[in-house]
């Protein structure tokens, strides 16, 4: 025997009605969604009133000051004379020696970790890398100023000797004295610049190295495959496809330089005056200058202290977006994150 | 095939068809095998180890004897060079022109490498070298320098605040910006909407925030305006400032590698998306979390220009945050260095030395929370199948 089902007379007959779906959470979800919400609002206010915080605070010294402010080289507060004209020369020519040194380096290093080291030993070689990236920059702080300075103050003497006819080499000193003033050579943003390269090297090196090693594999044997040497296949392959890498990775590493402090501080000299002279005593950077002058600030001060921070935090914001933008435009598509 | 018959009736109209013998060349230099890119072979390395030794002993020759350019800065450079010319000189012998530029920028990158190198290995070692005598003695890890003076020997003193300081300061800024960095992160990804990639641009450009104007965001705020003493914890919202958008960024990029397909399958099979990401998301995620999370760490440990605006000296223990100045190992690193006095230089090669092994030790902890994931996907099937190629031959 078998029983039918009886039409249950309770369902309608008519044709079923689609179950109505909604994008809009419930329960536990809603919950969550809520309390994400909510940490990403705390977040993006935290953050982003820094931001706010920075160019609020920089407004009243921008109305007292002027254009002034950026024209200006003195920083003399007791006498009413602000300006950030030198400390804003002496980040860039710190940087700049950071970059000198840092950027072939890096390249180099990438070069040799994606093209040319054994097999064996590249895994170890990226990880001392990410390792030297992790060294805090106090300890290249204390090597740039106690194992490096006296060495590079030798190097400035000979620069001098050699090329002190170019404007940048050139220091207020004898260069053929008979016993050579090592304190005109030392504590300049050449000195600071080698410390500071130390710092970036790895940094740019890792994003070199990785968008070198997202190179495709097809483009380079079919180099190889045709002939062409180790270094002939870097150069019709590997070195245009990681160019956006080469860029963006540079000034990453760029931005990280202009914002140094504790190396800076321990090996500079303060000096305010605009000078384009990086082998000579005496300079001065605006991570240096709020590190050193923050202590006896009055209010007024503070808040020049933290236009200068502002004015740093804008050009290292506009260099770190351009770099982001170059490595994400870039064939590969990389990250930036190293 | 025209060819063909072109030359065959071309040939059958010469009166003597000849077979052209290849003659051997006597003076010619014998046939080179193309440079392989496999192993170089033993005549290649002898050419490349043979160039940069001789370049070595010419440039002792011309630095040490012949001119008067002392030093070992003089002969490394000179030895560079030489070695380039060398290189030329032996590969050209042999060698086209492309070969002779593959082998000077082999020599140029790989001498590159070697600086950077040499320049890392220099920095450990004169660290450690600097700074090993003060921790022969067990106190200098345990003790506070309070009542020490700067000549006093090194079985007085230490770095026990130091180190404690350091550790609350850390803890604190931990404590605070890894739930709202990964909640961030979790926003970010899992909730987005229009919202989020406002979020997320502000977070990126946060990340170019120098670090000591964060301290000096801290300073003004806290102990100024709100006149908050100079302490552990100003010192903690000062990393976190700076530790926070580091963190929320590289667990946004760490999420964003989450496959889709498993949290497509975990809601497929009517999870809710709360339980998708506590229990698929996170998880997955969880090694590369952990490697943000440390990385963070070890960058804000030897972070010293936001702790120098906001923490003061103190030169005794102190274990509560809110109570006043206190020490950290960067601080101390620091005072020390700039310090008149070359036992304080010292201690803070001996603190610096601590320091370095402490990052160490972070690192190597990141790289084997990350490792697992890797070596279970590919290490074992590429080493069994080495072993049966292997066998096979």
């Amino acid at each position: 025997m078998t029983t039918l089902p009886a039409q249950d007379s309770v369902l309608p007959t008519g044709r079923p009605t689609p179950r109505r779906l909604s994008r809009k959470a419930t329960g536990a979800d809603r919950v969550f969604e809520l309390s994400a919400r909510t940490v990403g609002a705390t977040v993006l206010v935290v953050t982003g009133g820094i931001g706010a915080f920075l160019a609020w605070q920089s407004v009243p010294t921008l109305e007292r000051y002027g254009w002034s402010f950026f024209t200006e080289s003195a920083w003399q507060p007791e006498s009413d004379v602000l300006g950030i004209a030198a400390v804003l020369v002496g980040t860039v020519s710190i940087a700049g020696v950071a970059m000198a040194f840092a950027f072939p380096l890096a390249l180099l290093t990438a070069l040799f970790i994606s093209e040319y080291a054994p097999a064996g030993i590249k895994s170890t070689l990226v990880s001392l890398v990410d390792l030297m990236a992790a060294v805090p920059s106090i300890i290249y702080g204390m090597w740039g100023y106690f194992l490096v300075m006296p060495h590079a103050a030798a190097f400035s003497l000979w620069l001098h000797q050699n090329l002190g006819w170019i404007p940048i080499f050139s220091v207020d000193a004898d260069p053929d004295a008979a016993v050579w003033d090592q304190s005109r050579y030392i504590g300049s943003a050449f000195c600071a610049g080698i410390a500071v390269a130390m710092m970036v090297l790895p940094m740019s090196c890792a994003v070199m190295r990785q968008v070198f090693s997202q190179t495709p594999p097809g483009e380079k044997e079919a180099a190889l495959a045709l002939g062409a040497t180790r270094w002939g296949m870097i150069r019709s392959v590997v070195l245009p496809f990681g160019r956006g890498g080469i860029i963006g990775g540079t000034m990453l590493g760029l931005g990280r330089a202009l914002g140094e402090t504790i190396a800076v501080l321990l090996i500079i000299s303060p000096d305010f005056v605009i000078k384009p002279r990086i082998l000579e005593v005496g300079t001065s950077s605006v991570s240096a200058l709020i590190a050193g002058r923050f202590g006896d600030a009055s209010a007024a001060q503070l808040s020049a202290l933290l236009t200068a921070g502002f004015v740093l935090f804008v050009i290292t914001l506009i260099v770190n977006t351009l770099a982001a933008m170059i490595v994400a435009r870039s064939r590969s598509g990389a990250g930036t994150d190293a | 095939m025209t060819t063909i018959q072109q030359r065959a009736t071309a040939s059958s109209a010469k009166p003597t068809p000849t077979t052209h013998l290849p003659q051997r060349d006597l003076d010619a230099p014998p046939p080179l095998a193309r440079p392989s890119l496999g192993k170089p072979t033993a005549e290649e390395r002898f050419t490349v180890v043979g160039a940069w030794v001789a370049a070595l002993a010419l440039a002792w020759v011309v630095t040490q004897r012949l001119m008067p350019l002392g030093g070992p800065a003089w002969l490394l450079v000179t030895w560079l060079v030489l070695g380039l010319v060398m290189s030329v000189v032996t590969t050209s012998m042999t060698g086209r022109r492309v070969d002779v530029v593959d082998r000077v920028v082999a020599g140029i990158v790989t001498s590159g490498a070697l600086v950077v190198g040499a320049a890392l290995l220099s920095t450990v070692v004169f660290v450690v070298y600097r700074g090993w005598e003060p921790l022969l003695h067990l106190n200098f890890l345990v003790d506070d320098m309070a009542g020490v003076g700067p000549r006093d020997p090194f079985d007085t003193g230490g770095i026990g605040h130091a180190i404690v300081g350091s550790a609350i300061q850390l803890g604190i800024a931990v404590a605070v910006t890894l739930p709202l960095g990964i909640g961030t992160a979790v926003f970010m990804t899992e909730v987005g909407g229009r919202f989020a990639v406002v979020v997320r641009t502000i977070v990126e450009a946060m990340t170019a925030l120098p670090s000591i104007v964060a301290g000096l965001f801290v300073y003004t705020v806290l102990i100024v305006a709100l006149g908050f003493p100079r302490s552990g914890f100003a010192a903690a919202m000062a990393l976190s400032v700076m530790m926070l958008p580091i963190i929320a960024r590289a667990a946004d990029v760490v999420l964003r590698v989450v496959p889709g397909g498993l949290r497509e399958a975990s809601l497929a099979l009517g999870a809710s998306r709360w339980r998708t990401v506590w229990h698929v998301v996170l998880p997955t995620a969880r090694p590369g979390l952990a490697t943000a999370l440390i990385l963070g760490v070890a960058r804000g440990v030897g972070e010293t220009s936001p702790v120098l605006l906001t923490s003061g000296v103190a030169t005794f223990f102190v274990t509560n945050p809110t109570d006043g100045v206190m020490n950290s190992l960067p601080l101390f690193i620091f005072k020390g260095a700039r310090s008149p006095e070359p036992m304080d230089i010292e201690r803070a090669f001996a603190a610096a030395t601590v320091l370095l092994v402490l990052v160490l030790v972070l690192f190597v902890i990141a790289r084997l929370v990350a490792r697992p994931a890797r070596a279970r996907t590919r290490r074992p099937r590429r080493t069994t199948r080495a072993k049966r190629t292997a066998e096979e031959s």
